[in-house]
């Protein structure tokens, strides 16, 4: 069976679930089953035979799996949406025409990503002037306390989405540049004098500024690492100027997270650049003092930024006295919803959302709190399902990366992964209480334009990647 | 590279891990603790879609909470109403989606909204009943309860009226009341009132009890044999009581005189010199059999209620170190000054009304199926067989020489013997007020009710025998006329 044949038999049973969500959701609703369930299925069936058309056209040995998971998320939102608000899933189902549209688009104007290295340094500012427009006057935005949108006209856009692939993209070809002299082949054993004077004097001032500074455990061991690997990658004595790219990005982070205010999306990019780094240089060492720098860091705004020390108690204590039904009102209102949902759910529509009187129970239900909405409806199974399925969206992510032949091409296909999947984290992390909560979507369920639309394009980049990788192996027939 | 993208891999399967961990934790392993948080309304909204049974009163017919449904189909939500606004505010209380529940629509909230064993709701599931709340049947009595009320005249105070035989509570009456169905508009409102009307001063308000525990007194030397009825002991006055001159009301010196006259002109000097010859721990051990010390065994929720027994000055329950000849009369020092709730004292009288048998009191009769038959019955239930019948014998008729000839005459009934005792405690930073008491039981022969009446800081002068005890026949007539 062709990959795309493949491809076309991973739909089927995303538009059977499409239809059967609408079904139960309308079921509760009306207590008949109408047409329009089936109308549902059929139309976004059609929707994905068209796009799969289109790949088996122009991408034809990418990956096979990675186009119906993708749709299998958008049609699991699509569903929750229609559930909290049929006018919602109407809008969100037109995104979802305007993301194939992108998808499409992307996939026609980029036969070769190698292209995008050209461009690498327009597509950085471009980013970030991206990133920093939610805090220009006129059309900058403030969401519970983050700068995470902008309003052009009608429309409200959040640039974060669209900056995360620029970033990475950047990221990718710089790092393919400098990463090989970034550090150096391992030297010969240094004399006995040097060694002890490279390791010897750090763990004495590491021990001191403990002693003295009389740090907490976390601090000591965040400390330790700090300086382990410090040590580590300055015994491989890297020039300094390649420190640079590290320092201006966590920099960078650091700055996302004073100016638009939001540790979610400042975790995602460094994360993602943490990734990357990893893998363009193979040394543990490096990403051990950018985490330690970034942990540092946001363990210092906690404790000196109100908003962000604000947000971190919530999080720590959201059940507090004075707390609950305020600023931890959210997150509360998110574990009171998937206590309700216990192992199996209530049941799609079923659930309690709507308060008698107008409004629903929980705060954005159909962006921040889906997943509550979701763990509320179809239970841990269903919730622990949906985790499933980025887990497999990540899996084919990896595993194109690795079957990517050039430097590039894996870093493109290895950032944009992994910054899906922190974003992935970070919200549903949030959710569940795992770290303070913050304004990011959920890839593809989420309610939002610009959310869909750019992780349409995500997904197109990773096929064109995944398009030119299984090709080449065909040719040299190592993949059948 | 690909070495590092495969460990990257695996680390994002770890993260997941600790998601789908987390997700665990807040759906199933802490889904009740979440479910039982204060701050968490989703019980309440889900209970407002279901019509919450009514309460009635001991006649079956009188609602004193019923339902109003407002909406329709799927959005059509039930609220509380309460027909006799606050004359039943402090037994019934109410229940309101954004200010909780109290009092008996918080006890029997389970069967209010229908909760079945697990065997029933898969049947009731199965066969797609919708769930409805039982209904509750109380025993309190309207006429006796409004009968109460007038007696209070609006001054803050407390009635209890109760079944000696089966502890069923007749009435709970404490004023001042508030209006439950005004709790949703003006919580705020009630709560801060000064005049404290949330506060149910039968069962979590302390005072003085004075005379009246003369009863406790009498009944744990009675029963221990430290004294019979006609044991004659001095009644002079003043007394030197641990060292500290103890006068009797108005300073009157009786001389010699048995105990059961000493009780029924309350002489305290007399009944300090008792309370020695009892001893401290054997007076705490009887106090303990009349339920003294904690929570009454009401139907009633725990944080409404306050144990009556001996408090030092820092508010502590002690059982030792008191001053016991001062205890004996009600009153007491620093080291320990004896306090009880008007339900208490209630059921001292009713304990003594029953032959010595304590049962417990219950506000709730039965509880009810939508198609009327009885899903729960509360039956009498044995609390503690205080003193010997023998003694409860003896101890009603000395009180019922209280009502015929002594402090107590304004309590007396025509055509039925009453049995009671009055108390006037002290009150006030100068003991400028008086709490007059009155607890008696009725008819002496086969008693069928007891009664416990006190008023909250009356001016000096007014007795418990001319305040308290004209309330309590008002009650007793309204339930023992018919």
């Amino acid at each position: 069976m062709s990959a795309r044949t493949r491809e076309l038999f991973g739909l089927l049973p995303v538009s059977l679930l499409v239809a059967a969500g609408f079904a139960a959701v309308l079921a509760t609703r009306t207590q008949d089953v109408s047409d329009a369930t089936l109308t549902y299925g059929a139309v976004f069936l059609g929707l994905c035979v068209v796009a799969h058309l289109f790949i088996r056209a122009r991408l034809p040995d990418a990956d096979p799996y990675l186009f119906p998971l993708g749709a299998l998320l958008a049609a699991i939102g699509l569903v929750l949406i229609y559930r909290i608000d049929a006018e919602l899933a109407r809008e969100q189902a037109q995104w979802f025409v305007v993301g194939l549209v992108f998808f499409c688009g992307t996939i026609l104007a980029i036969r070769d990503h190698h292209v995008l290295e050209r461009y690498r340094y327009t597509i950085a500012a471009v980013s970030i002037a991206l990133l920093a427009a939610p805090r220009l006057p006129g059309i900058g935005g403030q969401v519970n306390g983050a700068f995470l949108a902008i309003e052009l006209g009608p429309i409200q856009f959040q640039p974060a989405e669209f900056a995360k692939l620029g970033i990475i993209i950047f990221l990718a070809s710089y790092l393919r540049a400098t990463g090989d002299i970034l550090v150096r082949p391992r030297l010969r054993p240094l004399p006995f004098q040097r060694q002890l004077l490279l390791y010897g004097l750090p763990a004495l001032l590491t021990l001191l500024a403990i002693l003295v500074l009389d740090l907490s455990v976390a601090a000591s061991v965040l400390l330790v690492v700090f300086v382990a690997s410090l040590v580590a990658v300055l015994r491989e004595r890297p020039s300094p100027k390649h420190f640079g790219p590290l320092l201006l990005v966590w920099g960078l982070a650091m700055l996302m997270l004073i100016v638009i205010r939001d540790l979610g999306s400042s975790l995602m990019f460094f994360g993602g650049f943490l990734a990357l780094l990893y893998v363009a240089t193979g040394r543990l060492s490096l990403v051990g003092v950018g985490a330690t720098m970034f942990f540092g860091g946001a363990v210092f705004f906690a404790n000196n930024v109100a908003h962000v020390r604000e947000r971190v108690d919530i999080w720590l204590d959201p059940f507090a006295r004075g707390v609950v039904d305020n600023e931890g009102y959210q997150i509360a209102q998110s574990l009171f919803a998937q206590a309700d949902g216990g192992l199996f759910g209530q049941g799609f529509g079923q659930a309690l959302l709507d308060i008698p009187g107008g409004g629903t129970i929980l705060p954005a239900p159909h962006t921040d709190l889906i997943y509550a909405v979701l763990a509320n409806e179809a239970g841990l199974f269903g919730a622990a399902g949906l985790i499933g399925a980025y887990l497999l969206f990540v899996f084919r992510g990896y595993k194109t990366a690795m079957l990517a032949s050039d430097g590039f091409s894996k870093l493109l296909v290895v950032g944009l992964t992994a910054v899906f999947a922190l974003q992935v984290f970070v919200i549903v992390g949030g959710v569940t209480r795992v770290i303070p909560l913050t304004g990011v979507t959920l890839p593809f369920v989420s309610y939002g334009g610009s959310s869909i639309v750019a992780n349409m394009v995500l997904l197109a980049l990773l096929l064109i990647v995944s398009d030119h990788a299984r090709s080449e192996r065909i040719r040299r027939g190592g993949l059948v | 590279m690909n070495r590092q993208i495969a460990q990257l891999f695996v680390l994002t399967v770890v993260l997941f891990g600790v998601l789908v961990a987390f997700t665990s934790r807040w759906t199933v392993f802490e889904a009740q603790s979440l479910e039982d948080n204060t701050a968490n309304r989703r019980p309440l909204i889900e209970e407002q879609k279901t019509p919450r049974g009514l309460i009635f009163a001991r006649d079956g017919r009188t609602e004193l909470a019923r339902n109003r449904g407002v909406g329709r189909g799927e959005d059509r939500i039930f609220t509380r109403v309460y027909p006799a606004g606050g004359l039943f505010a402090h037994p019934i209380g109410y229940s309101f989606i954004r200010n909780g529940r109290r009092s008996l629509e918080l006890f029997r909230n389970d069967d209010l909204v229908g909760e079945e064993d697990e065997f029933e709701s898969i049947l009731s599931e199965l066969e797609d009943r919708t769930r409805e709340g039982f209904d509750v049947v109380t025993n309190l009595d309207v006429g006796a309860t409004q009968a109460a009320v007038q007696g209070l005249g609006g001054r803050k105070g407390a009635v209890v009226a109760i079944e000696p035989q089966t502890g069923k509570v007749r009435v709970m009456v404490s004023v001042p009341e508030y209006d439950p169905n005004q709790v949703p508009s003006g919580f705020g409102q009630i709560e801060r009132d000064p005049n404290q009307p949330l506060l149910n001063r039968t069962t979590q308000e302390l005072y003085p009890p004075g005379s009246t525990f003369k009863v406790v007194t009498a009944a744990a030397a009675l029963d221990s044999g430290k004294v019979a009825p006609t044991t004659v002991i001095d009644g002079s006055s003043p007394k030197t009581i641990s060292g500290v001159p103890l006068e009797n009301a108005g300073g009157q010196s009786f001389g010699p005189l048995s105990f059961t006259d000493a009780l029924t002109n309350s002489v305290n000097t007399v009944f300090a010199q008792v309370g020695e010859r009892t001893g401290r721990d054997t007076l705490v051990e009887y106090m303990k059999r009349f339920g003294f010390y904690k929570d009454p065994e009401l139907d009633y929720p725990g944080f409404q209620m306050v144990p009556s027994g001996i408090l030092n000055g820092n508010g502590d329950y002690v059982e030792g170190g008191f001053d016991v000849g001062r205890v004996a009369i009600g009153q007491g020092g620093l080291e320990g000054e004896i306090r009880a709730s008007p339900l208490q004292m209630a059921l001292v009288a009713a304990a003594i009304g029953n032959r010595g048998r304590l049962l417990k009191p219950a506000l709730t009769d039965r509880i009810l199926r939508k198609d009327g038959r009885v899903k729960e019955r509360i039956e009498p239930d044995l609390q503690s067989q205080v003193v010997k019948p023998e003694t409860a014998e003896q101890l009603g008729q000395m009180m019922s020489r209280v009502v015929e000839e002594g402090t107590g005459t304004a309590a007396a009934l025509a055509g039925i013997t009453v049995a009671g005792k009055t108390g006037t405690a002290e009150v006030g930073a100068n003991r400028e007020f008086t709490q007059p008491w009155f607890i008696a039981f009725a008819p002496v022969e086969n008693p069928r009710m007891a009664v416990a009446v006190t008023v909250e800081r009356q001016p000096p002068g007014s007795a418990g025998g001319t305040v308290a005890a004209p309330i309590a026949r008002g009650v007793l007539e309204e339930l023992l006329g018919g």
